[in-house]
C-alpha cells in the first residue's frame, strides 16, 4: 500500500512539536515513548503498520482543540483514533502524524427522555451508549459488530452501520448534534437537540467523512423506546437464487423485519463446525428477525412463514424460547470468528442491489475457482451490504496480494451491478485506489472540495479517502 | 428554460452569464427573491428505476411528486417522510417535483419516526454552478463511499447544484392507520403527552397538536398490531381519546402537514426547530397561533404581518424560518435563521467552491 513520503520538515521538528504538546497535556496524555506508540501503529486493518510521531490523549474538547492548534501551526499531519477497530485502515498513521486518540473522553453528559437523545463524550463504545439508557427501555440502534470496543467517534467518522439498519438505518441517520474541532482549533457546534439543520446539513456531511473534516469530540445520539420483543426465524434453501427471491418477496409484502441476515453454504459449514449452531446443511441459509409484542411477533412471522413455504424451504425454523433465539444468532454471530479459526482472512463490505444478488454470489464463486482462493459469504439481505470473507494464508507469500487482487475484483463487481465499493466499513486506505472505479474524476473533485472547505491545508488524515495521485496537488500545496 | 435533459442543462448552467433563478414546480418559492432568467428542471422527467423488492426509486427531478406517489401506490409503498404540499399555505401554483421536495428537505409528520427526506435520499446526480455534472451515492441503501454529497444537496435550495436525478429508499404502506385524539389544554400539557407517547415502544409516528388544542397521535402497521397498540397506548397514556380510522385519520395528517390551519389566514408564517421539551416556552414567548408538530420539535406560528418573530423568541436551541412573508418582510428580515459566524464561514466556503461564479440562486438563503 503505497503511503506519501512522510514530511521531513516535519520528521526533524519532531522535538519541537512534542515540546510544545507537553506544555499543554498532562504527561499521561501524551505518548511518545516508542515502545508505547507501537500500540498504535495499525488498526483492525492490521496488514499495514506504521508508527506515528507521538500520541496524544487529550480529555477535554480544550485540549483538542490546543492540540490541533498547535499541529496546525506546525504544519503536522494528525490522524484522529476512536478505538481503532476500523477494518479500512481508517485510523492508519503516517510517520509524520501525531494520532489524535478520543479515549479518555468518555463521560455521558446528558440524557433527555422527553427528548429521546443522549449527549455523550465520543470516546465511549457505542454498546456503552446503549448500556447507558438500557435500564430505562431506550437503546441507541447503529450496532455495528465491534459494537463492544468502537467508539462513537469512529461510528461517525465511518457512517456505521450494523445488522439492524434496514429498519433503524445507519449513523448519519440517528446522528443529531456534534461538536466538533477543525483543524486549526476552531470548536464549532452542528445541530443539537432539534432536528434538521438552519442551512446546509452540514451534520450530514461530517457523517462518514472518515476523520477528514474534524475532530468529533461531542454528540447528540438519538435513543429509541427498546422493542417489547424479538424472535427470529431460520430458513434454508437448496439454491441462492431462491433465497434472494424469498427476501424480496418478503419485503414486498409489506413486513419490515428488523434484520435479514443470508448465509452461503460455505459460511454455514464453518459456523456450523465453529458454533454447533444447529444449521441445516444447505445452500443457502436466511435469519429473519421481527420485533414487537407477542401477538405482533406471531401475525409478522405468520405472514413470513407462509411467503416461505412458497419458495421450499428445507428447513423453516421458528424461534420458541429465547435459548433458541441465542442459537440461531449464535452461528451468524460467530462468523468472522469461525472464519479467523480456519484461516486468514479479509473481509469485504460492497452493497449491491438486491435483486442482483444470485448473479453476484455466482459471479465470486467462478473468481473464487479463478484466483484460487475459497469465499465465505455472510451478509445483510435486506439491504444489499455484503460480506464476503476471502480465505488466505499470510505465511505463504503471494497469498495476501492475492487475496487484495480477487477483493478489488469483487468490488468493481459490485460497482458494475449498480452498487459500491463499501456499505459500512468505510473506505480508509483499503479501498482509497478503487474510489475510481466508483467515481469520475469529476465526483471526486466535488468531495474534495470539502475538505479544502474545512482542512484547507489538508492535515487531518490525509492520506485515506482519495487516491494519492488524485489528492497530491492539494496536499502539495 | 426548460432542458429535456442532463446535458442540456448542463449546457445552460455552463453559457449562463448571470444569475439562474433554479426551481422545480414552483410550489416552494421562500427565500430571498431572485432576479435572473428562470431555469426550471421540469423537462427531466421520468422514474427511471423503480425495484419494489429492494424498496428503491430513482427518478429524474423534474418528475411531478404525484407520478412517484401513484407508482409506489401501486406496489403498496411510499416515501416514508411524507413530504409537506405547500401549494395550500403560499398560495402557489404549479406541480411539486421530486427535485424540489429534495431542495427543501421536505419533510411531514412522519420525519419524527421515519426521518426526513434526507434520510431516505440515498443518490442524487446534479450540475454544479460550473457546468460540471456530479453523481454521489447511489442506488443502494447502505453505502459510505466518500463523502455524503447527498445530504449537502438536500435542502440546499439549488444553491450549490441543480438536481437532475434523485434516488430514494422506500418503505412498504402498513395495512392500516389509526389516530387517536384527545384535547389538551396547554401545549405544555400536550407536548408532555406526545413525549410519553413517543417514548413508548408502539411506534407512535406522528404526534402533533393542532391551533384548536387537538392533540393527535397516530399508529400504523398490520390490522391487529394497530388495534393492539391502540389499547396499549389509550392504557399508558389514561385519559378520553377518540378513534380516527383510515381515510379520517389520513385527512387529519395531511392537514397538520400542510399546515391547513394557517391557508386560508392572514399573517406571517414562520417554521421554528426545536427541542421538544422547549417548545411550550417558544410558543409562550412567540405569543401567536401555533401548530405544534414532531411532538413538539416543530412549530408553526402564524406572527403579525411584518413583525420580527425571532425577536421575540430571543436565544434558543434551534432555529426559526420565515416561510410565508410578504416580499417586504423577507427583504427586511433574514428568512433563514442566521448562523454562527463559523458555520456560516463554512457555508460560504462551501458556495464558493461549488458554485465560483455565484449564478445558482444568489442570496436565496441569505
Amino acid at each position: 500500500m503505497e503511503m506519501p513520503i512522510p514530511d521531513p520538515a516535519v520528521l526533524s521538528n519532531r522535538e519541537r512539536v512534542l515540546s510544545r504538546l507537553a506544555r499543554i497535556l498532562p504527561s499521561e496524555a501524551l505518548i511518545t515513548d516508542e515502545a508505547e506508540r507501537r500500540a498504535y501503529e495499525c488498526d483492525a486493518l492490521t496488514a499495514y503498520r506504521c508508527l506515528p510521531l507521538a500520541v496524544a490523549l487529550p480529555s477535554s474538547t480544550d485540549e483538542v482543540s490546543d492540540i490541533l492548534r498547535i499541529c496546525h501551526e506546525e504544519g503536522v499531519p494528525v490522524v484522529p483514533r476512536g478505538s481503532g477497530t476500523s477494518l479500512a485502515g481508517g485510523a492508519l498513521p503516517t510517520e509524520d502524524s501525531v494520532i489524535l486518540g478520543v479515549a479518555r473522553l468518555r463521560d455521558v453528559l446528558e440524557v433527555s427522555y422527553p427528548d429521546r437523545y443522549i449527549r455523550v463524550q465520543t470516546g465511549m463504545t457505542n454498546l456503552a451508549v446503549t448500556g447507558e439508557v438500557e435500564s430505562d427501555g431506550f437503546f441507541y440502534a447503529p450496532d455495528p459488530s465491534s459494537q463492544l470496543a468502537c467508539a462513537i467517534a469512529g461510528n461517525i467518522a465511518m457512517n456505521s452501520g450494523g445488522a439492524h439498519c434496514l429498519k433503524y438505518g445507519v449513523t448519519t441517520n440517528n446522528l443529531l448534534g456534534v461538536t466538533m474541532v477543525l483543524m486549526d482549533g476552531t470548536v464549532v457546534e452542528l445541530g443539537g437537540a432539534h432536528l434538521d439543520a438552519a442551512g446546509y446539513d452540514l451534520l450530514g456531511v461530517i457523517c462518514g467523512s472518515e476523520g477528514q473534516l474534524g475532530v468529533v469530540t461531542e454528540a447528540t445520539l438519538r435513543i429509541l423506546p427498546k422493542p417489547e420483543g424479538a424472535r427470529p426465524v431460520l430458513m434454508g434453501f437448496d439454491s441462492n437464487e431462491v433465497a434472494g427471491e424469498c427476501v424480496s418477496d418478503i419485503i414486498k409484502a409489506g413486513v419490515l423485519p428488523v434484520a435479514i441476515e443470508f448465509m452461503d453454504r460455505p459460511c454455514i459449514r464453518a459456523c456450523e463446525d465453529f458454533a454447533k449452531a444447529g444449521y441445516p446443511d444447505c445452500e443457502a441459509l436466511l435469519i429473519v428477525e421481527v420485533e414487537g409484542s407477542d401477538a405482533e411477533i406471531e401475525e409478522q412471522l405468520g405472514l413470513i412463514k407462509q411467503i416461505v413455504r412458497r419458495h421450499n424451504p428445507v428447513e423453516l425454523r421458528e424461534s420458541q424460547s429465547d435459548d433458541e433465539s441465542k442459537k440461531i444468532w449464535l452461528g451468524r454471530k460467530s462468523a468472522f470468528g469461525a472464519m479467523g479459526q480456519i484461516n486468514d482472512y479479509m473481509c469485504l463490505d460492497g452493497t449491491i442491489p438486491v435483486s442482483s444478488l444470485p448473479f453476484v454470489l455466482r459471479r465470486i464463486g467462478e473468481m473464487s475457482k479463478e484466483f484460487g482462493l475459497d469465499v465465505a459469504n455472510v451478509f445483510h439481505a435486506g439491504d444489499g451490504n455484503m460480506h464476503p470473507l476471502i480465505l488466505f494464508d499470510a505465511n505463504k507469500p503471494g497469498d495476501l496480494e492475492r487475496c487484495e487482487a480477487f477483493g478489488a475484483e469483487i468490488l468493481k463487481l459490485c460497482v458494475d451491478v449498480g452498487g459500491c465499493l463499501t456499505g459500512e466499513h468505510g473506505v480508509g486506505i483499503e479501498k482509497r485506489d478503487l474510489m475510481t472505479v466508483q467515481y469520475a474524476p469529476a465526483d471526486l473533485e466535488a468531495q474534495m472540495r470539502l475538505k479544502d472547505v474545512f482542512d484547507p491545508k489538508w492535515l487531518l488524515n490525509p492520506a485515506k479517502v482519495f487516491p494519492l495521485q488524485v489528492s497530491a496537488s492539494r496536499r502539495a500545496a | 428554460m426548460r432542458p429535456a435533459t442532463e446535458e442540456e442543462l448542463c449546457e445552460i448552467v455552463r453559457n449562463a452569464s448571470g444569475p439562474l433563478v433554479v426551481r422545480g414546480g414552483g410550489t416552494r418559492s421562500i427565500g430571498r427573491l431572485v432576479i435572473g432568467d428562470m431555469l426550471e428542471t421540469t423537462g427531466l422527467t421520468g422514474i427511471t428505476l423503480y425495484e419494489p423488492g429492494a424498496l428503491t426509486l430513482v427518478a429524474q427531478a423534474g418528475t411531478p411528486l404525484v407520478d412517484v406517489v401513484d407508482a409506489l401506490g401501486k406496489e403498496g409503498q411510499r416515501l416514508p417522510f411524507e413530504p409537506m404540499d405547500m401549494r395550500a399555505l403560499l398560495g402557489s401554483q404549479g406541480t411539486p417535483t421530486v427535485g424540489g421536495m429534495v431542495a427543501v428537505n421536505a419533510s411531514g409528520p412522519r420525519r419524527v419516526q421515519a426521518g426526513a427526506c434526507r434520510d431516505s435520499l440515498i443518490g442524487v446526480r446534479f450540475v454544479d454552478g460550473a457546468g460540471a455534472i456530479i453523481k454521489n451515492g447511489g442506488r443502494v441503501m447502505k453505502n459510505v463511499t466518500g463523502y455524503d454529497l447527498v445530504k449537502l444537496m438536500a435542502g440546499s435550495w439549488g444553491t450549490l447544484g441543480v438536481l437532475s436525478e434523485c434516488a430514494f429508499k422506500l418503505l412498504p404502506v402498513p395495512e392500516a392507520e389509526i389516530t387517536l385524539v384527545s384535547d389538551s389544554k396547554s401545549p405544555a400539557e400536550a407536548v408532555a403527552i406526545m413525549a410519553q407517547a413517543l417514548g413508548t415502544p408502539y411506534e407512535v409516528n406522528g404526534a402533533a397538536r393542532g391551533d384548536d388544542g387537538c392533540v393527535a397521535l397516530r399508529i400504523e402497521g398490520f390490522a391487529q398490531q394497530v388495534a393492539y397498540r391502540r389499547e396499549a397506548l389509550k392504557s399508558v397514556l389514561g385519559g378520553d381519546w377518540a378513534v380516527l380510522e383510515g381515510e379520517k385519520s389520513q385527512t387529519h395528517w395531511r392537514s397538520i402537514r400542510d399546515v391547513v390551519a394557517f391557508s386560508e389566514r392572514a399573517g406571517d408564517v414562520w417554521r421554528i426547530s426545536v427541542k421538544p421539551s422547549d417548545a411550550p416556552e417558544i410558543v409562550a414567548r412567540a405569543n401567536c397561533p401555533v401548530v405544534l408538530d414532531w411532538g413538539g420539535g416543530l412549530v408553526w406560528a402564524l406572527s403579525p404581518a411584518g413583525s420580527d418573530l425571532r425577536k421575540r423568541l430571543g436565544a434558543f436551541q434551534g432555529h426559526a424560518t420565515l416561510v410565508r412573508g410578504s416580499e417586504s418582510t423577507r427583504a427586511s428580515l433574514p428568512v433563514f435563521h442566521p448562523e454562527p459566524a463559523i458555520v456560516a464561514g463554512l457555508a460560504q466556503g462551501l458556495r464558493a467552491r461549488f458554485d465560483p461564479r455565484g449564478i445558482l440562486n444568489p442570496g436565496l438563503m441569505g
